[in-house]
């Protein structure tokens, strides 16, 4: 366990060192991510939801339009860091050398997560910027669980997923075909714990709990069905 | 004497519905350079992955450091390096970089990663340098220390002169001589037959999937 769990560290750091190293998620993936948002915003009304309310059709979408950008940016985050792997033939070295496949996958979520969640905190930064999204501070710390809870279950789902395309033909387009419906979940639990947080739609932060627990129950059986399958997956 | 490294009897490999092994027997020795010649897709890249214990036995034994490649195969990929056509190396981190990391996969000191550094040429100018930068040669040089880092024992290398000019040729052999001295065995795949010849203590030949040379 405690080898594991060493091996798992050396996994993650080595990931973000090679992220740092050569900055794509910060020069690539972020600023795609911030396009896709404002695109958005030039795409949905900016006019009152319905006669008389007080949030715009953009504010009532804005937690659903935030979950998109953070579930695109992890497909690119997963095409990256499984890049990294096979570009030199890693990914087949770490298998022949007998590295543990479940250290590999902690490793490489948990580096994923931490990826991920700096892109989402600063996608929802931009919403609340640029859609003009006012947030109450009684929904913050539902909107902090909701955070790590869905950056976590995403990133599970993505190392997962990315393992299992990463040897095969014509992956680039056949990871999104396999992973997006996975992940429908986490976005519509996301989505509506973030819309009780933000009070859009005039929904109460209780609302949103429930959505949470949701989003646990599948980051937990993502990271239980990762430990399991990984090793199996990238041994094929 | 020793136990033997490896030690094939009848081997059997399956690639798909394809033997691409069919009863191979081999014996090699702890310090022994071997070099494997035959054709293409006459099964010398499947007995190195056998020895390596990524590909399982479907008939025959085979035992590689002592582990039985039937119940034991992870420990086997734990003391074995297998360098294949790639290197298996992060190109965005330095030399130091990925020497360091193939080290601690395995808990080696930083001694020891030093060492490794040092004895393939790597510890001065080029230690700092991104991978991605680095000539084949040098490439190939910064992968050969992750295994010596990695304190592998019995070194699998498939065609290793490959896209190499003539120093890093010769820097490959002098690596894999020392390599051997030092303790390892080393087997080689190669068709580069007269340079890989004169590094090699044996020849085997491997036809048809069947080692038919000297075992």
């Amino acid at each position: 366990m405690r080898a594991t769990l060493r091996t798992a560290w050396l996994m993650a750091r080595k990931d973000l060192r090679v992220e740092w190293r050569s900055r794509v998620a910060l020069n690539q993936i972020l600023p795609f991510a911030a396009i896709t948002m404002v695109l958005f915003a030039f795409a949905v009304d900016r006019l009152p939801a319905a006669p008389g309310d007080v949030d715009t059709v953009l504010v009532q979408l804005a937690p659903g339009l935030a979950s998109l950008g953070t579930v695109f940016s992890l497909l690119l985050l997963v095409q990256r860091t499984f890049a990294v792997e096979s570009e030199d033939g890693a990914l087949d070295a770490l298998r022949a050398a007998g590295v543990d496949a479940t250290a590999v996958f902690w490793g490489k979520t948990l580096a994923m997560w931490i990826q991920l969640a700096i892109l989402s905190a600063l996608l929802l930064g931009t919403a609340v910027v640029i859609y003009g999204i006012e947030v109450r501070w009684s929904g913050v710390a539902l909107l902090v669980t909701t955070w790590l809870t869905a950056t976590f279950g995403l990133a599970a789902v993505g190392t997962l997923y990315g393992g299992l395309a990463a040897g095969a033909r014509g992956r680039e387009t056949l990871l999104p075909l396999l992973m997006l419906p996975v992940v429908a979940p986490v976005l519509i639990g996301a989505t509506r714990a973030v819309e009780a947080a933000l009070g859009t739609g005039g929904t109460a932060i209780a609302d949103g709990w429930p959505w949470v627990g949701v989003v646990a129950v599948f980051a937990v059986a993502f990271g239980a069905g990762g430990t399991l399958a990984f090793g199996p997956l990238i041994d094929e | 004497m020793d136990r033997p490294v490896v030690e094939l009897t009848g081997a059997v490999a399956v690639l798909g519905s394809f033997p691409a092994l069919a009863g191979a027997s081999l014996v090699v020795q702890r310090g022994e350079i071997v070099l494997l010649r035959g054709p293409n897709g006459a099964g010398k890249t499947t007995l190195l992955r056998v020895c390596a214990g990524l590909l399982p036995l479907a008939r025959g034994t085979g035992v590689v450091l002592g582990c039985d490649l039937a119940t034991e195969r992870d420990a086997v990929r734990r003391r074995v390096g297998l360098l294949g056509h790639r290197n298996g190396l992060y190109l965005d981190l330095s030399v130091a970089e990925n020497v360091r990391f193939w080290g601690a996969t395995v808990g080696a000191t930083d001694d020891e990663i030093d060492a490794a550094m040092d004895r393939l040429g790597l510890s001065g100018r080029l230690a700092p340098l991104p991978v991605r930068r680095l000539s084949a040669g040098q490439q190939r040089r910064t992968a050969l220390a992750c295994l010596v880092a990695r304190r592998a024992e019995l070194w699998l290398l498939d065609e290793p002169h490959a896209g190499l000019d003539a120093t890093g040729r010769d820097e490959l052999d002098a690596t894999l001589r020392q390599a051997a001295a030092s303790g390892a065995t080393v087997m080689v795949a190669s068709h580069e037959l007269e340079r890989a010849g004169s590094l090699a203590t044996r020849c085997v030949d491997v036809v048809a999937g069947q080692v038919v040379g000297p075992r």
